[in-house]
């Protein structure tokens, strides 16, 4: 009965462009009409904004909240989410670059023991983290929204405490002309660091059962568990996972700003979560792809982008930022709506 | 008792969705003082019916005629200041509130001074008082039971001059004894002149309850009868338009007691119940009937691992597994099917081959972390989904697309895309209609017949009475020693229910 409503409302009758439009609309989601938009009026706005130039830019730049999106993306997948997805990041660039300067105040020229080092503390901060976010959720039970909150709280306490505040600069210069400038076959590095992760998730989450048992966990957890899945471990996991990404996208913004800072990432937790339902993924888990949470983060990147092309004051981005995640999550309601006109 | 008056009337009533005819010009009446039964099986039209009459829905064409008035109702709001409510299996009370402030919730009365908190109590504890309801007005409707919440809730539609109240299933997630509150209720509503319509799936029910029933199938009204002067056979016969007998199958004379038993369950304790002592052998059907909160569904849920066992021994085939996870179990041949499939078993949100392919310990599915193929997951699932005669045949079609019968489906279909050697059935057939029960009895038979021990938790004594080869009542926590043969009659399940 349902199924029959349904391909009523795909197959919108006459062929008209409205009726096209409407069933793109139904299949995919609103994500396709923001970026025409998007392009539209960034084109027309900018000269610059449509170059290959530019837009390889934007690439690079995207290529930090796509890393840092899908670290938000593997908590939503279980039902939770990540609201400290920012601090990790600035714990993970302060580790790092405090690791790096340490070593090498004490031995100036162990350029690359200090790198190596710097770099595994930093990922190695961000993992923990992850997984203090993990064990209360799986083990504790505390809600992910107040466990990631304090979480907040704590790591953005601990950044702040370890550098005092101030930037930790004197890293090595390689650090940045590799991971942060390096270019790799005409292509930027982070944006291929972006894509080898990406692409390892997707197999991850896609074409394995550890990747099928985080979608049932979101789906239903208790069908789940009777399906024997070990849901409290895989939880666990799913955020361990998650604050290890985060402590990546933490390593690779050190390298490009060439400091360790407390205050990176402040903006991350708005934009990972804008990043992952734009791109398709459930606030109530089980739901969403790696390529579509690619494509949200690179709508808000070229957002952004366009914003400062057209000169936009950087305050009131913030506020285009949240008002087009407003916009899509009641798109993406409407959508449901006019796909189960009775569920 | 004195002449039935009809009182609300519907004419070739229609309800068209887009694509579908849901009510296809259905003609009834119901009269004053009257419980008139509804008995269909799912999507046969029962829902879209009343949701018409309680002014849900609006009808496509044809008339619906109250005390010889025709009138449409453009909102529930509507149909109930014309004196018809109705009362969902699913609470629309706040539970944080008091029993007088959900009766006058969103039409609060205003005093001089912000709300008037008196004269509400006052009007609500007359309405109780009324409807002959012992409740203290001032109670939180969290600490009442769900049978007292009930009363909340027909006393939230209620009004002075009520005609009309319907009850859809609303005894889905009562007791027995709650349930029996609930029909003393009905009659007191009925002997008030009060027209009763009552949508149920259970013959017991109908049995308790009807002054007349009208059968529906697939939207169309089969026809009214007194109940009287109708049997069960004649009914279901109209409900699914073929016999009862074909609902349960030939069921093979049970393997020999005497081989080693694949489970044997030894002083079993835990939440709930004690020294549960029983075996199921292979190929064998072993029933747990019992009441409703009796314990039969939590010795169900510690054999598959889900409660603590506190004592006792659960043994697979000679082998303790009362210190092993679900997922070991699972992969032992163990596999438990939840009652309520919406809730714990089915990933609602995808589609059957998903659901068929993350059960531990199916190999060619997602039954462990590592690498998947899609193909041999596909044709897994495929292969399963033909054995249980999944319709329609479609394993990527979305859960909630499917049918409750077909849901159902999906669970054996995923039980049996593992090894299997134990299945525990908990309520099989809850929520299911008369056709899918029959495939479901069919695949019972069937995986018996191949060697599967089979558990059956039922409160429906038909289907303990027609499938099980030997039954255990369970009596608050306790089990009673096995019937079997002869002794397996509704008496003798009975006297033990309530031992």
């Amino acid at each position: 009965m349902r199924t029959e409503t349904r391909n009523a409302v795909l197959a919108t009758g006459k062929a008209g462009p409205m009726a096209w439009l409407k069933k793109i609309f139904l299949k995919v989601g609103v994500l396709p009409f923001l970026m025409v938009v998007c392009l539209l009026i960034f084109g027309f706005l900018s000269d610059h904004f449509l170059s290959t130039r530019n837009l390889l830019n934007v690439a690079r730049q995207s290529s930090y909240l796509v890393i840092a999106s899908l670290a938000q993306f593997m908590v939503l997948l279980v039902a939770g989410i990540d609201l400290s997805v920012g601090t990790i990041i600035a714990v993970a660039s302060v580790s790092g670059a405090i690791t790096m300067t340490g070593i090498l105040s004490v031995a100036p020229d162990a350029v690359a023991l200090a790198l190596v080092l710097g770099i595994l503390a930093g990922l190695l901060a961000g993992t923990v983290l992850g997984m203090i976010n993990g064990i209360g959720v799986a083990v504790f039970q505390v809600q992910p929204f107040m466990m990631t909150l304090s979480m907040t709280s704590i790591g953005f306490g601990l950044a702040l405490f370890a550098t005092s505040g101030t930037p930790v600069t004197g890293l090595p210069a390689s650090l940045g002309n590799v991971l942060g400038y390096g270019v790799l076959f005409g292509i930027p590095l982070p944006i291929w660091v972006a894509l080898t992760l990406a692409a390892g998730l997707a197999f991850l989450l896609g074409r394995t059962g550890f990747g099928r048992h985080l979608y049932a966990i979101g789906g239903n957890v208790k069908a789940a568990r009777l399906s024997g899945i070990d849901t409290g471990r895989l939880t666990f996991l799913a955020y361990a996972i998650g604050g290890t990404l985060a402590g990546v996208t933490g390593v690779m913004l050190t390298a490009r700003m060439m400091s360790g800072e407390a205050n990176v990432g402040a903006t991350m937790p708005l934009e990972t979560i804008a990043a992952c339902v734009i791109g398709g993924a459930s606030l109530s888990g089980g739901a969403g792809s790696v390529t579509g949470v690619i494509l949200g983060a690179l709508f808000i990147s070229l957002v952004q982008n366009g914003m400062n092309l057209a000169q936009v004051d950087s305050y009131l981005q913030l506020v285009v930022i949240g008002l087009i995640l407003i916009f899509a999550v009641i798109a993406d309601n409407f959508r449901s709506r006019l796909l189960n006109p009775r569920g | 008792m004195t002449e039935p008056s009809d009182i609300l009337r519907l004419e070739r009533v229609t309800k068209r969705f887009p694509g579908v005819l849901a009510l296809d010009a259905a003609s009834v009446t119901f009269r004053a003082g009257e419980v008139h039964v509804l008995l269909g099986e799912n999507g046969a039209g029962k829902s879209t019916l009343i949701s018409i009459l309680s002014g849900a829905a609006q009808a496509t064409s044809g008339r619906v005629i109250l005390n010889g008035e025709e009138c449409r109702f453009a909102s529930v709001a509507e149909a109930s200041r014309a004196g018809i409510s109705a009362v969902y299996q699913e609470f629309s009370l706040v539970s944080e509130l008091t029993v007088t402030e959900n009766i006058f919730l969103g039409r609060e009365r205003r005093g001089r001074f912000g709300l008037d908190r008196a004269g509400m109590r006052q009007a609500a504890a007359r309405i109780l008082e009324d409807l002959d309801f012992r409740l203290d007005p001032e109670a939180r409707v969290a600490t009442l039971s769900r049978a007292q919440q009930q009363m909340v809730e027909i006393a939230k539609g209620y009004r002075d001059d009520q005609k009309v109240v319907i009850f859809d299933e609303p005894t889905a997630s009562l007791s027995t004894s709650e349930s029996e509150k609930l029909f003393h209720l009905i009659d007191r509503l009925r002997a008030r002149g009060i027209a009763i319509v009552y949508i149920t799936h259970r013959m017991a029910e109908l049995h308790r309850l009807a002054d007349r029933v009208t059968v529906m199938r697939d939207g169309k009204i089969v026809g009214t009868l007194d109940h009287a002067e109708t049997s069960e056979d004649e009914l279901i016969r109209m409900m699914a338009g073929r016999d009862v007998q074909a609902l349960f199958p030939d069921i093979p004379p049970p393997s020999d007691p005497a081989e080693a038993p694949v489970l044997s369950v030894d002083g079993l304790g835990g939440r709930g119940f004690s020294d549960i002592t029983f075996r199921v052998g292979a190929g064998e059907i072993v029933g747990l009937a019992g009441l409703v909160g009796c314990g039969k569904s939590d010795v169900g849920r510690c054999i598959a691992g889900l409660e603590r066992v506190r004592h006792g021994r659960i043994s697979l085939n000679g082998r303790d597994v009362a210190g092993l996870s679900i997922r070991k179990r699972m992969r032992e041949g163990v596999y438990y099917l939840p009652s309520d499939r919406k809730a714990e078993g089915l990933i609602l949100t995808q589609g059957a081959r998903f659901n068929i392919s993350i059960r531990s310990g199916n190999g060619a599915g997602a039954g462990s972390y590592g690498v998947v193929s899609r193909r041999e997951e596909a044709r897994k699932a495929q292969e399963v989904a033909e054995r249980v005669d999944l319709r329609p045949l479609d394993i990527e079609r979305n859960m909630i697309l499917f049918s409750g019968g077909n849901q159902q489906k999906v669970l054996f279909a995923k039980a049996i895309a593992g090894d299997l050697k134990l299945l525990i059935l908990d309520e099989p057939t809850v929520g299911v209609d008369v056709n899918a029960r029959a495939a479901i009895y069919r695949l019972v038979a069937d995986l018996a017949a191949r060697g599967v021990a089979v558990l059956m938790i039922s409160s429906d004594l038909t289907e303990i009475l027609n499938l099980c080869s030997r039954v255990h009542v369970m009596c608050e926590g306790r089990v009673a020693g096995p019937l079997a043969g002869e002794e397996i009659n509704e008496n003798k399940i009975l006297e033990r229910m309530f031992a």
